[in-house]
């Protein structure tokens, strides 16, 4: 062997041959290394005399290449005698290569390894701070246990260093000491605690991360650098950022009460306190008082906020993180957009943001809804980032979006990625179970999928079809007998098996078909996988059961193949069928049952999302994301059912003023500090400090001894509350809260809303009866009910419990329209979606295309006043309807704005013109306050923009609202060709065109303006021109379907003319009407 | 945190290793190369691996891995931002960030890394800083250090990692002093097959070339600020300044930097500027198909659009295609990849650049089922497709007039035609 390596060494010069001869000393004997270089190693010898030579130049030379060698990862500890002479080199870079190598190398060669260390001992009392803080680092790096109090000893004193960067190196050293020794921790403990205190950006990342490593449970060492930290943070380096807030995470879940608003406790405190008498109420108060937060807690939700914009893709998880554990839900939303944004970014964050997506999109639906789009998948994606946002589109589908989702995943089920397009049939089988419009749709989309050539596309389907089926057992005889022809040609043992199994456990459905499938099963028996020889059995018995008379033979030779199959498993299987269904002698009184045992009803099984179970893990974190516990994994705690004693985290007022408080908030901290006083000997209130008024009027009700009078007040503006403030101590406590709570914006607004609303009403009474309504809703007891429901009636002629809202509308027989139509079972349009999976090529020339531009702009259709707190807003989606393909969809946005609870809001009575038909949303059962809910309807217009009124309806109150839609909503855009177009628009002349001549500047009529402004006003379709100066565009109405095309030919000059063509005369000339200013304006 | 890093090239070999706390052996990237081989592409392997004592957090760039080994709970993105500020800094320093360029440089390398990571934690990953502390090569340093005999290693702390200015390094000086900010845009689309928009977005970055003496204080306002629907800020811009009065006001990093990037609201309409005409088709039951595309301009405010690129990723079986561009050329590889590629150039409306053919597929092979669609990449300079403009730069701080320059470019991004 060491001939070997002298052969190599001796053609001097060849890298390669160098490295084998380090491998090769290296295999020889590691300890060895003094023999080794006095035996000749040609290369080594060379780089020793060169680090031992005068000439700075050549040691560099040296060490660049043990570098070098370092960086291939081969061995390079023989040189550590050599090198270690250099440690003390004047050359800067020298030395901190040398640096370098000891690090790396120091745990192998421990004895010599100590005759550096008075070297950095001395370094770290260099003037020089760079020089401190490298030293500092290699000493902590080395390793070596023997000078652990050394390092201690270090790290003590660069702790109080005047620089903030040894002090930073002086924060790692922290935790690479606790790794080496983890005896120090007390010590150790110390020194973080110390250094919590100072006030450094640089420093406090890490910080905290030596607080994570050492000493994570230790919260009570964050109490009082809590406020310093959450100032701090924005200015905190972006690395130090991530890790303060996944800290400051786990430490308000700890410190604060729950945010998210549990109702049934709320309810329940509510009765019992409208109920029964004082001794109740003290008890319910203790168990659960309203939620008002801390102000701690909303300071760190503001300052993390703003980090939201971060370019840094750790730091913006972060905080996504952190609003999702610790944030109100209504507050949660704004995280959404940014999450979005990281999208755009490498695949690698990419796969991380959409993974956490994926869980939240599961739990809070309506977050990402708006950013439907962005999940769309695109071609050259890679897969595993195709399937995740597949996995989010699904779990984002609902009533509204079903149809334009379906319409995705038919390009998905194309694809030529097969995984890919397997994965998206399992999600149209999701959807189908999840939303019971479009299950039947999905279902035939999925039979039509069952001709595709490709064989992992049909044998999905199969599977997916078999779960289906299975949910809802109806009379799908059509799709069984189809899937039975199948057998013939498909392959995949999955698929087969499940076929089968269908067959056997709809064998009653099919007689004729079944008994024939298990013949030319029996045939191909010896064949099969095992999957299919089980489900043959199954089905063989199952056909026994039912039909013995054609199948009693055939069973038996099934059997009879089986009871010799070479898998156990099989034979197993064959015996126990034998003896459950052959009747003989010995067969057990389980025989008698053995229908019912092979045709039970089964359960059908659930589909759900792969990323359901993850979200006990912390959001953006290792074990998140492998979906296991990693190591060293801090489980984030639950809310604390009481909130522990907030004023720990109080500082000394000095300390307070000048350290944390932002200039010119000084002023409200002083109340605050006798707040907090004052709420210690309250006892039970500590915590109740107010933030949002919605709490504090809350907390009022609770206490006021429910006389109407005091409620009515508390409703009022702030200058009312003020002279109520006079009148009780209590009250005298809430206004300061009133001004010690910090975060305006949103309090402010809102008591301006309610100042506003109080001079708007033109009478006392009505605002009294405003807030009566209020506290009446706030209790929900069945006492109040009683004495109100006078006054209830009167107010409201629809007092219906929520689920029979529909039946009492046979009350009211002024609607001639039935309400509520039975839906057919197959919406046409839904049909005309996933026609497409069908291969056939298509060719209609009317195909309804995806809306070009769909405009957000809302109409209101219930103002807040009008609706005593309850607003709705509409506006037009521009989706083909999925209640009908009449029907125009209509997306109803319902907003709570008071600070309660409104229940069960429906339709109620109609007054839809003759021939108009609507299509309700199902009842809400309850919307939370600040909440704010989406719904669908649909409703046929008739082509006509007659309004359709009808009622809204709540628990308490009933508010006429109606919808006129704009004539541009009533169309379908329509994708054509030029020729089709020219075609079509050739046979409506005459009296079915109107034109007008328009005029406008120029630039108005660029090609984007023009768009811009046309889809803008109607739902067209655009249609490519070959001219320049001709725009064509084409929808049809959603009514009868009757063609309209509009036409703009540029002029000469500033003219242009406009054309529509339609048998809808009169649409046609509102259409005009309407185009016409919007053209023309600039 | 981080442990250890090994940087692997594309066939396999671990070409660099440097470890923050005790040494793994290399034998760790066996997973990564499991997972590799099952993953087929690398664009598909997961970027987070699982193995029995550590955890491997990777990413791929310019056809390299990046590897590194954690052993525990670590927010991953974390890992994922640090590796690509590695490699940015890489990029940085030595103009690319490829083997052979990191193998040259191995000494200023580690050297950086050195810097970048103690104890697995981020230390200064500011290009400024890091400058500073070391000398990116050039050629004549290179010379000179071999003369002299000095290094490329500051002696001294910067400054800036002192001060509340971290990014920016102190005591530059320039006799020229510009600025100059380029707006890109770039526009992410969905064309369906009949032409019409799926999904159109636009993003947009500005990045920024500043070389300004001192301590220049900067505010950059836009005409209309409220075209800008969300944004991430490189860390020197004021936050609240932009809250309240839409205003970019920052001391910038001395260099090329990335200002901001952001997304124009959704709710515009999104202007496409070109439209494809394509019809492709394949024969059943025959070993051939055509193949026809044409491209034209729509929408493109009187500008050129230049540097287009076609790239269809074909079905697997197409054996070969036999074309004729009417501009331009193009290149398909029949044999790994199945990829067109048409470089196309600049369109001129008088006469529509078009490719057509026939494409040989094998035979008995049943067809494709779904056509491939298309990837587009065009330029169009001196537009910003959102129309975002810049109102002004004003800087206060520093005596001295800079001279200032804005420049606008509309790209397309992830830009793709269904067929």
């Amino acid at each position: 062997m060491s001939s070997n390596s002298f052969a190599y060494s001796e053609q001097s010069g060849g890298g390669e041959a160098t490295e084998l001869g380090q491998e090769a000393t290296s295999t020889i004997s590691p300890s060895g290394a003094f023999g080794l270089f006095s035996s000749d190693l040609k290369k080594n010898e060379d780089l020793k005399q060169m680090l031992e030579s005068s000439k700075d130049s050549a040691k560099l030379d040296a060490m660049k290449r043990i570098v070098g060698m370092m960086a291939k990862g081969k061995n390079a500890s023989e040189l550590f005698p050599a090198v270690v002479k250099n440690v003390a080199s004047k050359n800067i870079e020298i030395k901190k290569l040398v640096y370098v190598y000891l690090v790396r190398h120091a745990e192998e060669q421990q004895d010599l390894a100590l005759l550096s260390i008075s070297t950095f001992q001395r370094a770290l009392k260099d003037p020089n701070q760079l020089i401190r803080a490298s030293a500092l680092r290699v000493l902590s790096s080395i390793r070596v246990p023997i000078i652990v109090p050394i390092m201690m000893l270090a790290i003590k004193e660069a702790a109080a260093d005047l620089s903030p960067y040894v002090r930073k190196n002086a924060a790692h050293a922290i935790q690479k000491l606790y790794s080496l020794d983890p005896e120090q921790k007390e010590m150790l403990i110390e020194v973080i605690e110390n250094f919590l205190k100072i006030k450094a950006q640089l420093v406090a990342g890490s910080v905290v991360m030596a607080f994570e490593e050492v000493c994570p449970d230790r919260i009570d060492l964050i109490h009082k650098n809590y406020r310093k930290l959450c100032n701090l943070l924005v200015d905190v380096e972006e690395w130090g950022q991530v890790v303060i807030i996944h800290m400051l995470t786990r430490y308000a879940r700890t410190q604060f009460v729950s945010p998210w608003t549990e109702d049934e406790g709320l309810e329940n405190n509510e009765k019992n306190f409208y109920e029964s008498d004082d001794e109740e109420k003290e008890k319910t108060d203790k168990r659960k008082k309203p939620y008002v937060m801390d102000p701690d807690h909303r300071l760190l939700i503001r300052n993390t906020k703003p980090l939201l914009q971060s370019r840094n893709a750790a730091v913006v998880m972060a905080v996504a993180q952190l609003f999702w554990h610790i944030s109100p839900k209504s507050e949660a939303g704004i995280i959404s957009k940014s999450l979005v944004r990281l999208l755009r970014s490498n695949r690698e964050v990419q796969y991380i943001v959409l993974q956490n997506i994926a869980t939240m999109s599961i739990q809070r639906k309506g977050m990402f809804e708006p950013y439907l789009k962005s999940f769309y998948v695109r071609s050259t994606d890679p897969t595993m980032i195709k399937t995740l946002k597949l996995e989010i589109l699904t779990n984002l589908a609902n009533e509204a979006n079903i149809s334009t989702l379906l319409r995705e995943f038919q390009t998905y089920v194309k694809s030529q990625d097969k995984q890919f397009a397997a994965a998206t049939i399992q999600a149209i089988g999701r959807c189908a179970t999840n939303i019971s419009e479009v299950t039947d749709t999905c279902l035939n989309g999925l039979v039509c999928l069952l001709s595709n050539r490709d064989e992992i596309v049909v044998a999905e389907s199969v599977v997916v079809i078999k779960k289906l089926l299975q949910m809802q057992p109806a009379q799908h005889g059509e799709i069984i007998k189809h899937m039975a022809k199948l057998l013939d040609s498909i392959t995949v043992p999955v698929a087969r098996a499940s076929i089968l199994w269908l067959i056997g456990e709809n064998c009653e459905r099919v007689p004729k078909i079944a008994p024939d499938v298990l013949r030319k099963m029996a045939k191909s028996f010896t064949s099969e996988d095992d999957l299919v020889k089980l489900q043959i059995l199954n089905l063989g018995a199952k056909l026994y059961l039912t039909n013995s008379r054609q199948t009693k033979l055939l069973t038996q030779y099934i059997l009879n193949l089986g009871k010799y199959d070479q898998n156990y498993d099989i034979r197993d299987r064959t015996r126990f069928i034998r003896q459950l269904i052959v009747p003989n002698e010995r067969s057990g009184a389980l025989s008698k049952y053995a229908k019912k045992i092979f045709l039970a009803q089964k359960p059908a099984p659930l589909l759900e999302s792969p990323f359901k179970d993850r979200d006990h893990f912390q959001l953006g974190t290792l074990s998140h994301t492998l979906n296991t516990k990693a190591t060293g994994y801090l489980e984030l705690s639950n809310w604390p059912e009481v909130a522990p004693d907030p004023s720990v985290r109080n500082v000394e007022v000095i300390e307070l003023a000048k350290e944390w408080t932002p200039a010119g908030k000084t002023k409200k901290e002083t109340p605050s500090k006798k707040f907090y006083s004052e709420s210690e000997e309250e006892g039970s209130s500590s915590d109740s400090n107010s933030d949002s008024e919605s709490g504090e009027q809350s907390e009022e009700g609770n206490s006021s001894d429910d006389s109407s009078e005091d409620s009515s007040s508390e409703s009022g503006s702030g200058s009312e509350s003020e002279v109520e403030n006079q009148r009780t101590a209590k009250k005298n406590s809430k206004n300061k809260r009133k001004s010690d709570s910090e975060d305006g914006e949103k309090e402010h607004e809102k008591s301006k809303t309610s100042e506003s609303s109080n001079a708007e009403s033109s009478s006392v009474e009505e605002s009294s009866s405003d807030s009566e309504t209020e506290s009446e809703s706030d209790s929900a007891s069945e006492s109040r009910k009683v004495t109100k429901e006078k006054e209830k009636t009167r107010q409201d002629r629809n007092p219906v419990p929520k689920d029979v809202s529909l039946l009492d509308l046979d009350d009211f027989n002024l609607v001639s329209t039935p309400v509520a139509l039975p839906m057919p079972a197959l919406r046409p349009s839904l049909i005309a979606d996933l026609e497409g999976l069908n291969l056939s090529a298509s060719s209609a020339v009317i195909n309804v295309s995806t809306p070009v531009f769909v405009p957000m702009k809302t109409h209101v259709m219930l103002h807040r006043m009008s609706g005593k707190g309850l607003a709705a807003h509409y506006y037009f989606p521009r989706q083909p309807c999925i209640f009908g393909d009449k029907m125009v969809s209509v997306q109803v946005t319902l907003n709570n704005t008071t600070d309660r609870k409104i229940e069960n809001i429906h339709i109620g009575e109609k007054k839809l013109p003759t021939g108009m038909q609507m299509h309700v949303f199902n009842p809400i059962e309850s919307l939370e306050p600040e909440g704010s809910i989406t719904v669908s309807m649909g409703i046929d217009f008739c082509d006509s923009t007659q309004t359709a009124s009808f009622q809204l309806c709540t628990k308490d109150d009933c508010f006429n609202v109606s919808i006129q839609p704009p004539v541009g909503e009533l169309l379908l855009p329509v994708a054509m060709s030029e020729k089709d177009f020219k075609k079509e628009q050739g046979m409506l002349t005459g009296m079915n065109e109107t034109s007008t001549i328009i005029i406008a500047a120029p630039q108005n009529f660029t090609p984007p303006v023009i768009l811009q402004k046309i889809v803008n006003v109607a739902n067209v379709g655009v249609v490519p021109s070959g001219q320049d100066n001709i725009h064509r565009f084409a929808a049809k109405t959603v009514h009868s379907g009757s063609l309209m095309l509009v036409t703009v030919e540029l002029k000469e000059g500033s003219t242009a003319q406009l054309i529509i063509n339609t048998e809808k005369t009169v649409i046609g000339s509102v259409l005009l009407r309407e185009l016409k200013p919007v053209l023309s304006q600039g | 945190m981080i442990h250890s890093l090994f940087l692997i090239n594309c066939s396999g070999d671990i070409f660099l290793e440097k470890h923050w706390k005790s040494v793994v052996s290399q034998s760790v990237c066996d997973y990564f190369f499991e997972a590799q081989e099952k993953a087929a592409d690398v664009e598909n392997v997961p970027p987070v691996i699982s193995t029995p004592h550590h955890y491997l957090i990777s990413i791929y760039r310019d056809k390299l891995f990046f590897v590194s080994v954690i052993q525990t709970e670590v927010p991953p993105l974390f890992v994922i931002e640090f590796l690509h500020r590695v490699a940015d800094t890489f990029q940085d320093y030595f103009g690319e960030c490829s083997e052979a360029a990191i193998k040259d440089n191995v000494v200023i390398v580690y050297e950086l890394l050195e810097e970048m990571l103690d104890n697995g934690f981020p230390l200064a990953t500011e290009s400024n800083i890091l400058k500073e502390l070391i000398k990116p090569p050039t050629i004549l340093r290179s010379v000179v250090n071999s003369i002299t005999g000095s290094s490329n290693v500051g002696d001294t702390l910067p400054t800036g990692q002192l001060s509340n200015i971290p990014w920016r390094r102190a005591g530059v000086k320039y006799t020229n002093n510009e600025a100059y900010f380029d707006v890109v845009e770039e526009i992410d689309a969905i064309i369906d097959k009949s032409g019409s928009t799926v999904f159109a977005e636009i993003q947009g970055v500005i990045d920024a070339c500043i070389k300004l003496s001192g301590m220049p204080d900067l505010s950059l306002s836009f005409m209309n600020p409220r075209l800008l629907d969300d944004v991430s800020f490189h860390p020197c811009i004021r936050f609240k300044r932009w809250e309240s009065e839409r205003v970019l006001s920052f001391i910038p990093p001395d260099g090329n930097f990335r200002l901001i990037s952001y997304r124009v609201s959704s709710q515009n309409l999104v202007a496409i500027p070109v439209y494809v005409k394509h019809c492709i088709s394949f024969k059943e039951n025959s070993a051939c198909g055509r193949f026809d595309i044409t491209i034209g301009p729509k929408q493109n405010m009187g500008k050129t659009i230049e540097g287009i690129t076609v790239t269809v990723h074909m079905p697997k079986v197409v054996l070969n295609m036999n074309l004729t561009p009417t501009q331009g050329s193009y290149t398909f590889d029949p044999v790994t990849k199945k990829v067109l590629t048409w470089d196309v150039g600049k369109i001129t409306p008088q006469k529509l650049p078009s490719l057509k053919g026939l494409v040989n597929l094998q035979s008995g092979a049943p067809k494709p089922e779904e056509n491939p669609s298309l990837n587009i990449q065009f330029k169009i300079q001196q537009l910003a497709i959102s129309g975002l403009k810049v109102n002004r730069l004003d800087m206060y701080g520093e005596k001295y007039k800079p001279f200032k320059g804005v420049k606008y470019v509309t790209k397309a991004g992830k830009f793709q035609v269904r067929t």
